[in-house]
């Protein structure tokens, strides 16, 4: 049962397009600079994006995902991360970024080529679409009753796999939790301890509080 | 007039990525973020309508919630070096360096 499908033009592909663009000048900003608090900015714009563009797909729950974890959670881990580190990147010798580069651009080339053979965009003939997919669109109305065909996924047919996901994230959590302690994000020094006199010698990596916090001056 | 306003929103998103990438200072990339997401917002309800399902509305409200807590959590976190310290509303001096 093929159904005819003929992929035409929509406005929404100028949108993909201008977005898709616009991720790229951010991804190759943030490679350019060299000064770690804008490329935590530049992250939480690069997930903004994608998650816009997720939306266009209509992705809306992994959408949702990404501004959430992306542009809202990992921006401020990384910048907490930021404050026990430097301020700026090191420059690395141009011979050392040649086999990453070459890594980078093989892979990327064979992910391109990949693409080709991907159905286009809507295509009710897609294996995504066809068969499984197609039962639950026809079976969950009855079988479950929620109208959001994906939450009735998650939720019902694969339920105990949700609950274990669920589980595993909130062991890894928990974990971490309880081996960094809550002193460590301020840099292992809890707020009731004293401060370091001044002639005790502060240990490596823990430097005391900056005089100018992650100023953004001339470069 | 939907495309209009789209083709308006994306481009506005580009102006502020170029103030995000050039800066130069701390604040204009702050406030670069703030409103990109709210571009972002905005772009999410153009594309709903100019595909006639304007259902994911409450998705774009969520991302301007969204936007709003990461905003006020880096600006926390410039101000008290920390994500969960002791506000007792004393300034310390150096942190002010504005």
């Amino acid at each position: 049962m093929e159904i005819p499908f003929e992929p035409g033009f929509s406005w929404t592909v100028l949108i993909d397009l201008s977005l898709l663009t616009l991720l790229m000048l951010c991804g190759l900003a943030m490679v350019r600079m060299r000064r770690l608090f804008g490329v935590a900015m530049l992250s939480g714009i690069y997930s903004l994006l994608s998650a816009a563009f997720f939306v266009v797909l209509d992705a809306v729950d992994v959408a949702f995902t990404e501004a959430a974890v992306g542009a809202g959670v990992s921006t401020v881990l990384v910048l907490s991360g930021m404050a026990l580190t430097s301020k700026r990147e090191q420059r690395v010798s141009s011979r050392r970024t040649i086999l990453p580069l070459a890594i980078v651009v093989i892979v990327g080339a064979a992910l391109v080529y990949a693409t080709i053979d991907m159905p286009a965009i809507g295509d009710p003939n897609s294996p995504a679409n066809a068969y499984v997919g197609q039962a639950y669109v026809e079976r969950s109305p009855e079988d479950i009753g929620v109208p959001n065909i994906v939450t009735g996924v998650l939720a019902s047919y694969r339920g105990y796999d949700t609950m274990g996901e669920t589980l595993v994230v909130f062991t890894a959590g928990l974990a971490c939790l309880l081996l960094l302690g809550s002193g460590s994000i301020r840099g292992g020094r809890k707020v009731t301890d004293p401060a370091p006199s001044e002639d005790e010698a502060s240990p490596v990596g823990e430097a005391p509080a900056p005089a100018r916090p992650l100023s953004d001056g001339p470069r | 007039m939907f495309a209009v306003a789209t083709v308006a929103v994306v481009a506005a998103m580009a102006l502020v990525l170029v103030r995000a990438i050039k800066g130069p200072t701390l604040y204009d990339r702050v406030l670069a973020v703030n409103s990109f997401g709210t571009k972002t917002v905005l772009l999410l309800g153009l594309v709903g309508f100019l595909t006639g399902r304007p259902d994911f509305l409450d998705i774009a409200l969520l991302y301007a919630l969204l936007n709003f807590v990461a905003t006020i959590a880096i600006l926390k976190f410039f101000r008290y070096q920390a994500l969960a310290p002791v506000m007792t509303g004393v300034d310390r001096e150096e942190d002010r360096h504005d």
